[in-house]
This record gives C-alpha cells, structure tokens and sequence, in this order.
C-alpha cells in the first residue's frame, strides 16, 4: 500500500481521534494550571423573604460578582501552576496525618480515602473476574450442544444491564429490610445492616462488579478455548495428565495473552469505578476518585463548581492507570520482542 | 344526546384539572423550568390552561438554569427557584426586576410573596417549605410523653419509647451524605443561633455552637435505623408510612403523604408540630419556591409570562391543591397539615442564607459531616476539616482571597 492510500484510510480517524480524545485531553490538562474566577465586589444587600406573620429581611455584605457592557460575568484566567494538584492531594496535610497518627490517618483526607478505596477494589476484583470469567467459560465449553446457546445468555445477561441501574437494583435488595437483607437476617438469626458500615458496602461494590464484569471475560475466554489445540491436550490426556494438569500445563499458558488483554481492560475500567458509587449511595463510607472528579464537577445550588480541581483529579487518575499498566504493558512489550 | 353532552363535559372538567379554565387565550408562546414536585406540577398545569405554554419539570433544573437563562433570548421566559438556586440567577443579571409588572397585574400579591433584593422584587414566592417535627400521635399518647420541643425531650421520648419496644428506631431522619446532611447541620446551626461566615467570607463554624450542633446529629442517631447515611426524604416518609419510626423532622411538603391510604398505613396517626427549639431559634430554616422572569426577552413577552404566571399561582389552584403545600397564595386554608410548619415559622425560624459562599458551605458541610457521625473524627477536627475544603473551593471560585 502506497502512502498516499495509507494516509487516505487512516486520517479520518487520526482526525476523530484528535478531535474527540487528544484535544479534550490537552484542555483538561491545561484547565488543571488555571483558575477561571469572577471579580467579586463587597457590597450591602437587603434580602426580604417570607416569614410569620410578616417578612423577613436581612442586611448583609455579599459578594457580588462583576459585569461587563453586555451584562456577562467578568472573569479572569489565571496561571496557578500545580496549586490544583497541591488542593487535591494536600500532601503536607496527608504527611503531618502519617507522622502522627500512621496510614490509617490518611482515610480522613478526601482523595487519599479514595485512592486507597480505588486500589483495593480493582486490585481485589481483577483475580476474581478472571477467576470466574474461566469458570464461566469452561463451563459453557462443556456444556452440551442443545443448551449452549441459553447457557451463554443466561451467563451473558449481567453484562447487558446497564451499571446504574444493576447497582440500584442490588442497592434495593439490601436496604433496610430488603429481600436479601432481611434472607441474612433470618439465616443468622440477628439484626443486619448492609449499609451502616464501609467494610459491608466495600463487599457488596466488589461483589457487583464482578458479577457484572465476569461474563464479559468469560466470553473472552470461550473464544480462546475453541482454538486450543486438541492434539496437545489428547497427548496430556495419554500422557496421563489430570484435568488441573492439562488445565494448567495447556490451556492456560495458550490463554495467556487474552489473560493480559482482560487484565489490562478490566484494571482500566475499575480504577475509574463510578456507578456502584453513586448506585449505593456510600459517599458517606466510601468513595472513588472518580466520583471525587465528579464531586468536583457538581455545581452546588449557588452555581459553584470547582473545575481547576476536577481537571487535576481527572489528570491523576490518568496518571495511576497508566502507573498500573506498565508491569503488563512491559510483558506484552518483552513477549512482542521474543517472537521475533 | 343529553347524556353524551354531559359525559363529555365531564370528562373536559377532569382533563384540565378541577379549577376553572384560564380567564384568558394566551398567544405569546412561553416555557418555563423549575423543579418537579407537586406543587410545581399543579402551578404549571394552571398555567397550561391559557395556551402557548410549555412546562419543565426537572430534578436538574437548578444545573441547566444559569446557561438557558444566560442565552439571548433566554430559552425559558420562566424559572422555578428557592432561596440558593435563585443566587447564579441574580448573580448573572439574567432575572428582572418584577416592580412595573407586579403594579400593573400583580395588585393581588400579598407582600409575603415578594422576594425582595435591596428594595426591588425579584421574584414571586408561592410556598414556604421547611422540615419540623412529625410524630405518631397514637405512641407518645400511649406512653404518656409529651410532645418534645427540644431536642432533650425528642432524646428523652425516643429512649422511652425504645424502652417500650414500640418501634425498634423512634426516630427518622434525613441523614444521606451530601445536600441532606448539610441541611440537618444548618438547621441545628441555625438553632444555636451561628452565623456561618466571618469577614471576608471566611468560615466561621468551628466554635461552641458548631460542635453542639453536632452532638445533638450524633445523639439522634443512637435512635436511627444504622443505615441513616443513606436515608433522604423519601425513605423517611417511607419509615413513617410503614409505622418504622415514631419522630422525625421532615419536610412540611412531605406531610400529606402521611394521610396517603394508597401508601401509609398510619392515617391520621401522624401530627404535625413545631421543629424542636435550639439555644435562639428552632433548629429549622425558612425555604421558600417561587418564580423568576428571565432579562434576556422583550418587554411584551415578560407582561404575558407575568400574566401566565399569576394564572398559574391563583387562588382556584391552590383550593383545588390545598394539601400539596404551603401556599402563601391567597386562599391557602391551613389545615392540621400546615400547623407545624406554621408553628416552627412563628417561633422565628431563620430562612435559609442563600448565597455563593454558603452554596460551598452546604457542599463541604454534607461531605464531611459523616466522618464525625461514622466516629472517623472528633467534631473539632471534623469542623476544622471542613472548614480547611470550603477555604480551598472558596479560594478557587474566588470568594475568598
């Protein structure tokens, strides 16, 4: 193929990809130096409102925010350097807590809270969808022709419904005196509550996630079974291998790459846990960096947001995926050089 | 053929709602968006009535507001508001001032209706909302307890009512993290008599009254369902409904769901009372809903949003939904459903301090709240905490220097 074709194929994309990825990127990181602010003047205002028997007025020195000819806003851009970065991560805070009181401290700092909940759930969830992704699998590959087809529904479907939603249902099923709540509080004869502590709500979150996410690695898994090769596993077999030994010694190894294709999907995806957050309602116990960038975003009811700091959170988000895919990427890089 | 004519006029009356139709055709088209609750589905169903009117109601409103009113023209003519959402508004300069209109179409108002900003009017205030103490008339008589007007009594009232073994929790209350949570702190606040910001918009919270506030929060809890930190509105009329919980401080708007046959199963059990006092005032803070006009539209499209709106919020609407709020509109008859809110008002309650920075305060207040009640923190250092975040989002929305 001549360049010229080359280019003619690829640039569509190239184009999209700089419009829709490279260029919003390039904003949020330069939106994470600034701060955008309007001019703010102090002046006496008297409010009147309801009240009983008769209205209520308050005089008080508000701030009230600048305007131009064409009655907009006046705001003003300026360059703060890492002092968003410094406003999410409050290091020296974070540091005089470690002194003191050690690591434990840290979970009263909002994004070191989130952090430390950010890694445990998608370093806890990745063995266990894979884990249960090849259960699935294999179960689906022993499976007999005539139900093959429902079994790969069945086991498909928690993957089709969308994650709000699943989390809410889930969320349901265990509030209060739920179904499922009031199930546990009848087999272990004592009062439960799902929702009254974080350690519960961290169980449930993971426990969704992987029901929600192991279908797709099982999926994965089953097309990689349908090419191991069959005269490997018929010698194992007269060899005398155990199944875990063929399991082992045969279809693992030649499942190895998409093993690493759904670690590094499934790193990706849970580091930028959201849903369960906000589907569990567990902001009060638990959060996620990602719901900590959103927080950020949220304007409260007098209009304020804080987009400086959602830009720096969204940018160190960026940063810990890439940190927790460099071991893989590097594997991937090191077995790419080996073939050849 | 008698009878058809009759039927059909029937089923015309039920269509448009039970108040009468519009006094007039309106020919401007209009479109207004506001909150989704049922007041503002009656209001803007009577304002429908006069033709050329499109209604919003969303939970969002108060994120799509400052943007749709800041486009010229504005893409609504009318916005639903509340003391805090009314502030981006104004703010922006993109909410007329209402004087002419309210002199030409507007002689009815009673003054309580009209939100004033250094003399001008702004906007026309239709309810009041606030929360104050429900409670389950047929248990405190039981037991003899008489109705608490502190929070002392409510805690004394609740442990005798638990002693009992009446309810397993005697009391609710609208503890979720976030917005709620702040609310509750504001209230208590409110009712120590604080003053949330110091010169300069600094914060002012981590004193006396602060850290009572909030051991009153931790107190009640001891009588909560453990799951309190998800628990909103919604769920607490729920417990009430379904006869979980004997007191709460809950919205006035939410007391007629207390009489819903369809929903509860305590009709007429649950009365309505003043919120418990604090030190100054009662731990409660004054909301009121009303409507905004937007800068951005000619003069003759305001007088018809005027008119429109004022047809919306009159009396016929609010006999045909007496029960759905508390009407300021003329006509309101304050019923046995009111009487807490109307109580908890009289007794001086503050209205709620809507403005930028305490836009910030109620945020970081509901974010950090919880890290005292879970125990994570003590209540100067969760008072301190939260005062350090509203300083760095202060800083950063420029409130503060």
């Amino acid at each position: 193929m001549n360049f010229k074709t080359f280019a003619a194929f690829v640039g569509p994309s190239v184009f999209m990809m700089l419009l829709f990825i490279a260029f919003p990127l390039a904003s949020v990181l330069k939106q994470s130096f600034y701060v955008t602010q309007p001019i703010y003047d102090t002046v006496e205002v008297e409010t009147c409102s309801p009240g009983f028997p008769d209205q209520i007025c308050v005089t008080e020195q508000k701030s009230v925010p600048q305007l131009d000819e064409d009655g907009k806003i006046v705001e003003i851009t300026t360059f703060v350097g890492l002092q968003s970065y410094r406003n999410v991560l409050e290091l020296e805070r974070a540091w005089n807590a470690v002194k003191t009181d050690g690591l434990m401290a840290l979970q009263s700092i909002d994004f070191w809270k989130a952090l430390r909940f950010t890694l445990t759930f998608t370093l806890i969830t990745l063995p266990l969808v894979l884990g249960f992704g090849l259960g699935i699998a294999l179960m689906i590959n022993n499976a007999s022709l005539a139900i093959k087809g429902p079994v790969i529904f069945i086991s498909l479907l928690p993957f089709i419904i969308t994650p709000v939603i699943g989390a809410l249902s889930i969320n349901w099923l265990f509030r209060g005196d739920g179904i499922l709540t009031a199930l546990i509080e009848w087999y272990l004869q004592r009062d439960v509550s799902m929702f009254a502590q974080a350690w519960t709500i961290e169980v449930l979150i993971m426990l969704y996630r992987v029901w929600h996410v192991a279908p797709f690695a099982a999926i994965v898994f089953y097309a990689g079974l349908q090419t191991v090769n069959s005269d490997a596993l018929e010698s194992a077999v007269i060899d005398g291998a155990s199944r875990w030994q063929r399991m082992k010694y045969v279809v693992i190894p030649h499942l190895t790459p998409l093993i690493i294709f759904i670690s590094m999907i499934h790193l990706m995806d849970a580091y930028r846990v959201f849903e369960e957050i906000v589907g569990f309602s567990s902001q009060g116990y638990v959060i996620s960096l990602q719901w900590l960038t959103y927080d950020f975003l949220v304007p409260d009811q007098a209009g304020n947001r804080s987009i400086s700091r959602a830009s720096a959170s969204a940018m160190l988000t960026m940063i810990g995926i890439a940190a927790l895919l460099v071991p893989l990427l590097r594997r991937t890089w090191q077995d790419h050089k080996g073939d050849h | 053929m008698f009878k058809k004519l009759a039927l059909a006029g029937a089923l015309s009356v039920m269509a448009t709602g039970a108040w009468a139709e519009c006094a007039y055709e309106n020919t401007t088209p209009l479109k207004s968006l506001s909150a989704g609750f049922e007041a503002w589905k009656a209001v803007t169903d009577a304002m429908a009535e006069c033709g050329n009117f499109q209604a919003s109601l969303d939970q969002d409103f108060r994120e799509k507001q400052p943007e749709a009113f800041a486009a010229k023209p504005a893409l609504y003519q009318i916005g639903g508001v509340a003391n805090s959402t009314m502030v981006p508004l104004l703010n922006a300069g993109t909410i007329r001032p209402l004087d002419d209109l309210v002199a030409k179409y507007g002689q009815h108002l009673k003054p309580n209706q009209l939100i004033k900003v250094d003399g001008k009017t702004y906007a026309i205030a239709m309810m009041v909302n606030l929360q104050h103490l429900m409670y389950r008339e047929d248990i405190l008589n039981d037991l003899g307890i008489a109705v608490p007007t502190t929070y002392a009594e409510m805690l004394d009232a609740a442990a005798k009512i638990k002693e009992a073994g009446v309810v397993e929790y005697p009391i609710g209350a609208t503890f979720k993290t976030g917005w709620n949570l702040g609310e509750e702190f504001i209230n208590n606040y409110l009712g120590e008599g604080g003053a949330f910001f110091a010169e300069g918009n600094m914060p002012n919270i981590n004193n006396e009254k602060g850290v009572a506030a909030l051991e009153v929060m931790k107190a009640l809890t001891e009588f909560m369902d453990p799951e309190y930190l998800v628990s909103d509105s919604t769920y607490v009329q729920q417990q009430f409904q379904q006869g979980k919980i004997a007191m709460a401080n809950l919205w006035a708007s939410r007391a007629a769901a207390m009489n819903d046959e369809a929903e509860s199963q305590v009709v007429g059990k649950v009365v309505m009372a003043a919120a418990p006092m604090g030190s100054e005032r009662p731990a409660s803070s004054l909301w009121w809903d009303g409507v905004v006009f937007a800068t951005n539209m000619t003069d003759e499209e305001a007088e018809a949003a005027f008119q429109v709106a004022m047809e919306g919020m009159d009396t016929e609407m609010v006999k045909a939904n007496n029960d759905a709020a508390v009407w300021l509109i003329d006509g309101f008859n304050a019923g046995p459903l009111a009487k807490g809110a109307y109580e908890t008002a009289q007794k001086g309650t503050a209205p709620y301090p809507g403005s930028g920075p305490m836009g910030i305060m109620h945020t970081v207040l509901g974010n950090g709240i919880s890290d005292y009640l879970n125990g994570a923190k003590d209540a100067a250092t969760t008072l301190a905490d939260i005062e350090a975040a509203y300083i760095t989002a202060a800083k950063e929305s420029g409130l503060v220097q």
